[in-house]
């Protein structure tokens, strides 16, 4: 029981501190080289923790950020379904993978979440952006062992602390 | 382990009861995005959530400020600080007093004294600091940290020391959130400084660029010539350097000239802006004045003052 509350404000944590590194400014040259942290933590937990998200946590949470730092009612939230959705669906496979591969998984991950963005924002009538969008989901791919390797140790001395 | 418990049976393919829910929430988001599209909600949300919003981006902000304070005070004293502090602050109303003034001087040779309402130089402004919140890399936006309880509304133009940086677009109770002039969106009707010569900047989405698209191909304008706000759709007042031409080219149709400027404010690196306070644009013949004739005291029954 104990153990479980534990595990939970880690969890309700990560998120909000996902929260924060995505509003937190970087110096104006690496601005659109900030990877999508919400997206990072929440392909963590639907790896590790499945039965704590599902799409209705996915859709709560992207209206959540959508108020905190969107522009469009909805649009982050389509974009956490679909990856939410994905990884759900080849969970089985992802817990698997050695961590490089789970890094490409990633990047094929946000790349796709690019291209919804892309999409909700085109439909929007707003102008495309340059080439260097495209560039963060690269810089993503290489934070996911980053986050993955710190989650599972913070998790596993949880776990040693019981 | 309670996690594997789903897992087993479907290695590789979820019931479609999954891919039903999809579907459902999917067509509920886009359904939400049309409305917001459509209606705006999004900013009304915002503004009910605007109590644990700001909180949020402010504790966001901290750690780029903490790295500014441990700056100033490792490099100088506390006092010291404040009072530079305190200085910057005239320095940038004086010279944004200072820009308009050279702006009306020139404008007044120019235009034969035929503007007169123009030569009011009172400049009303309210000083904001920006919060340090990075809302989203591909859209120019900054937050500041006065909102509606201060007075802020939407439209107000946004200035720096050097020129015009955006107006705000959206207010919180405690903050507000500017688009600056480069954002991809953005539109300002401004005028060559040396020639009168009207046009529209558009934001280019880079920090560092506006666009001018279409400026007919026999216009006078070349690099270096200094751009103002013109003043025309009342939103921003006139006289307020924008930038500066940059690069002057024929477009792809060779029918027009393409420019591309510089934006005078510093829009990257700003920490403290003006906030103009409303100035209505004198549209129309001006309102009657109220004490035309003969002064009221006149007025009484002449039969009674009479000895």
């Amino acid at each position: 029981m104990n153990r479980m509350r534990i595990q939970g404000w880690l969890f309700a944590g990560s998120l909000f501190v996902a929260f924060l590194l995505q509003l937190m400014p970087l110096p104006p040259s690496l601005e659109p080289l900030k990877p999508y942290w919400i997206g990072l933590v929440l392909i963590y937990w639907t790896i590790e923790a499945p039965d704590r998200i599902g799409l209705g946590f996915a859709f709560c949470l992207g209206l959540v950020a959508d108020v905190l730092v969107g522009e469009l009612l909805g649009e982050q939230a389509l974009r956490l379904l679909v990856l939410v959705f994905i990884v759900l669906r080849f969970r089985a496979r992802l817990r698997f993978f050695p961590v490089w591969q789970q890094a490409l998984a990633v990047l094929a991950l946000l790349l796709n979440d690019r291209i919804v963005m892309l999409m909700a924002r085109g439909f929007s009538g707003e102008p495309l952006p340059g080439g260097v969008f495209w560039f963060a989901p690269l810089v993503g791919m290489a934070a996911w062992p980053l986050v993955f390797l710190l989650f599972d140790d913070l998790r596993a001395r949880l776990r040693a602390g019981e | 382990m309670p996690l594997a418990r789903t897992d087993n049976a479907t290695l590789f393919a979820e019931g479609a009861v999954s891919t039903l829910r999809l579907i459902v929430y999917l067509a509920f988001a886009v359904a939400l995005m049309v409305l917001d599209h459509r209606g705006n909600y999004l900013e009304s949300a915002r503004h009910v959530a605007g109590l644990v919003i700001e909180p949020v981006y402010r504790l966001a902000s901290l750690p780029a400020q903490l790295a500014r304070a441990t700056r100033t005070a490792v490099v100088t004293q506390d006092q010291l600080a404040s009072e530079n502090r305190a200085l910057r602050e005239q320095l940038l109303l004086a010279q944004a007093r200072l820009n308009r003034l050279d702006a009306l001087v020139a404008q007044n040779e120019r235009l034969k004294s035929l503007l007169e309402a123009q030569k009011n130089l009172g400049l009303s402004v309210q000083l904001a600091r920006l919060i340090n919140v990075d809302l989203d890399p591909s859209r120019h936006r900054i937050v500041l940290d006065v909102g509606a309880n201060q007075g802020c509304t939407v439209g107000q133009p946004v200035i720096d020391a050097q020129g015009v940086m955006g107006q705000i677009v959206e207010v919180l109770p405690n903050t507000s959130i500017a688009m600056l002039i480069s954002d991809a969106t953005h539109a300002i009707p401004v005028m060559v400084e040396r020639t009168g010569l009207r046009a529209i900047a558009y934001g280019s989405g880079e920090i560092d660029r506006l666009q001018l698209p279409n400026i007919p191909i026999s216009a006078d304008i070349k690099v270096g010539d200094k751009l103002l706000t013109s003043g025309l759709g009342g939103r921003f007042p006139a006289g307020f350097p924008v930038g500066e031409i940059r690069k002057v080219s024929p477009d792809r149709s060779g029918m027009f000239i393409a420019a591309e400027a510089q934006p005078a404010a510093a829009l990257d690196r700003s920490a403290e802006v003006l906030l103009l306070r409303d100035q209505p644009q004198p549209y129309g013949p001006p309102a009657p004045r109220e004490d035309v004739g003969p002064p009221a005291s006149l007025g009484g029954p002449p039969a009674e003052v009479q000895p």
